[in-house]
């Protein structure tokens, strides 16, 4: 979304595509069903109703977008027909990655509607999990109307079972709110990053409007009027509005929870705090002045202050405007243009709904387990909170190498139970060009501030490295369920903790992985 | 004169296409090209070049001195 974020919304651009990333929209909602827990702020990934009413529940509960927990389950697509935007973002460097949002998303390859149409079948009907098809740029998709609103007539002609969302920067939206609620658009993001034009002023060099170019904070006052009159506009007429911020050290950071409030006030259901991608090599005006991204405890400090406020989503990959996938399974090959024209599509909706069905069982049996789990804290008092990390590949299991990780979950746990808390990517770090001694260092940078990892497995060597570092390998909840394990674990840790034979200390900061989430080569 | 794109500059986001008055903008070789003939630099329907206007990438619609000014018919 994510897509003034670079384009992203969800947005990033262009090489293989990759279903990892497309499942990343997810977001956490509120009032997960703690059990006897602290409260409002306990909801991590839980999937029940909890105090969300109950046609917005409907709305979200099997959507990858919405909750960590869906998204184990669920996958989204993004396609990329939509090159062309109105504004300009010093996070994004469109010569490179075509991309007006935060993402630092790169597209192999522009699809006309026609194509995008057909790509969705092809992976539709390969993937019955697919239930999302998000347009994010690399462009603004409001900035193409036509080809962005062509692509979902096709879609909803041929595949009417698909969820449909899209993600702008809002310049455009208040023109075409109309239109959006004519196609049923499940939800809309809008890339907020602030509402004060003098801070808007260090973010967007220009925007373009009425066949005018403006600058300054003449600018950023246009567009976030614009913001907030397209956001308004669509919550009065029901349609669900996920807000997306690029979080950017000394230029908006503490601004967001102002921001926070504002979008709140106006019917947002989400928010969205992205770090900055910044590298200096994506030729962005911010990775060239060197502005630097957040690290893992201040993106995470902002989250939670904004939480009181709203639901906050913690799950965001800021995925590029072509991803495809689901979470842990890169499929990007399978669905380039040369394949996808060749593919006989057979879309059954039938399976399609068996196969979901399915799923839906699996998700029930671990949400009982973890509730299980849940009850036998109940009587445990402890101040003691921590994160640990874990590596999986979906369907909510322990299932994952530690060596084939190319991102970890981390959950805080606490005597309310174990709460989705964000993710960290190691991806490149495991590709080729480094040693094993360089990628390890940088898994263990990346989840720095986690007491444990829980693993399917893990070699000898790593064992002892992640030890010496002060993190606990665990590989005995192997293909077990990732919160009723960890609040096994926990229970365990503030037992030995109570008995004397382990110490409770607090661990330091880590490191967020530079770059978007994209597919291994 | 017209406006002409320094193609290596081009990310080919298409935008100019869509704002060109005179549909002048045209995909060629993975980049966008100007049609002199039909490059009015905009005059009579905006203050300034839509395509330098919404392109991305600074310095990348420009005049091209090569034509006389304004060689369209008005
Ligand atoms: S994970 Fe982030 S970038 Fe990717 S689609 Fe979701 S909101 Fe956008
Ligand atoms: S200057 Fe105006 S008329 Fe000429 S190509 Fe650009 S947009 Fe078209
Ligand atoms: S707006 Fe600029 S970058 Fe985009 S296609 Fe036109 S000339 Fe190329």
């Amino acid at each position: 979304m994510d897509a003034a974020t670079g384009r992203e919304e969800l947005g990033g651009g262009g090489g293989p595509v990759n279903l990892d990333a497309v499942m990343q929209q997810v977001a956490e909602h509120k009032g997960c069903g703690t059990q006897g827990g602290s409260g409002k702020a306990s909801c991590g990934s839980g999937a029940g109703q909890g105090d969300l009413p109950t046609d917005i529940w409907e709305k979200v509960k099997n959507h990858p977008c919405y909750s960590e927990e869906a998204h184990h389950h669920y996958a989204r697509m993004h396609v990329a027909v939509a090159p062309a935007c109105n504004i300009q973002c010093n996070y994004c460097n469109r010569k490179y990655d075509c991309a007006n949002e935060s993402r630092p998303g790169v597209v192999s390859e522009k699809l006309t509607p026609e194509q995008a149409a057909k790509k969705v079948l092809a992976v539709a009907s390969t993937i019955p999990q697919m239930t999302v098809l998000g347009i994010a740029g690399p462009g603004d998709p409001l900035a193409n109307p036509e080809k962005t609103f062509k692509t979902f007539e096709l879609i909803a002609k041929s595949a009417p079972d698909i969820k449909l969302c899209l993600s702008t920067n809002g310049l455009a939206l208040p023109d075409h709110v109309d239109t959006i609620a004519g196609f049923n658009v499940d939800h809309v993001t809008i890339t907020i990053n602030m509402v004060d034009p003098e801070i808007g002023a260090k973010i967007y060099p220009w925007v373009y409007w009425k066949h005018k170019r403006y600058t300054g904070v003449e600018a950023a006052k246009l567009l976030t009027d614009r913001q907030l009159q397209g956001l308004e506009m669509l919550t009065e007429r029901g349609i669900l509005c996920k807000v997306n911020s690029v979080m950017i050290p000394g230029v908006n950071d503490q601004h967001l929870v102002e921001v926070n409030k504002a979008v709140k006030s106006r019917g947002a259901f989400l928010h969205n705090i992205m770090p900055l991608i910044s590298a200096p090599e994506h030729g962005t005006v911010f990775g060239l002045t060197g502005q630097r991204g957040p690290s893992a405890q201040e993106l995470k400090a902002l989250q939670d202050s904004c939480e009181g406020e709203m639901n906050m989503m913690r799950h965001c990959r800021q995925c590029r405007a072509d991803a495809v996938g689901l979470l842990g399974e890169d499929r990007s090959a399978e669905f380039t243009t040369d394949k996808i024209m060749e593919m006989e599509v057979n879309y059954d909706l039938e399976s399609r709904k068996a196969y979901q069905e399915m799923v839906e069982k699996e998700r029930q049996d671990k949400v009982a387990a973890k509730q299980e789990e849940l009850e036998t804290l109940a009587g445990i008092a402890s101040d003691i909170k921590l994160l640990v990390a874990v590596a999986t590949k979906g369907s909510g299991l322990i299932n994952e190498h530690f060596g084939h990780a190319k991102e970890f979950q981390v959950y805080e746990l606490s005597t309310s139970g174990a709460k989705f808390v964000g993710h960290r990517r190691v991806d490149l770090y495991c590709q080729g060009g480094y040693g094993d001694e360089d990628s390890l260092e940088t898994v263990i940078r990346a989840i720095n501030d986690c007491h444990a990892v829980f693993v399917a497995k893990i070699g000898g060597c790593p064992k002892n490295d992640l030890l010496t570092a002060g993190i606990d390998p665990v590989d005995q909840f192997a293909h077990e369920f990732i919160e009723k394990s960890a609040i096994t674990w926990f229970k365990t840790y503030l037992e030995k903790v109570n008995t004397g034979e382990i110490e409770h200390y607090e661990r330091g900061d880590a490191e967020i992985r530079q770059g978007a989430l994209i597919a291994a080569q | 004169m017209t406006l002409k794109i320094v193609a290596s500059q081009c990310t080919s986001c298409s935008a100019c296409e869509a704002e060109c008055p005179n549909v002048a903008i045209y995909e060629k070789n993975g980049t966008f090209v100007i049609n002199p003939k039909k490059c009015t630099e905009c005059i009579g329907h905006f203050d300034k070049p839509q395509c330098a206007e919404v392109c991305p990438v600074d310095n990348t619609c420009i005049i091209d001195e090569s034509y006389p000014r304004y060689q369209a018919a008005v």
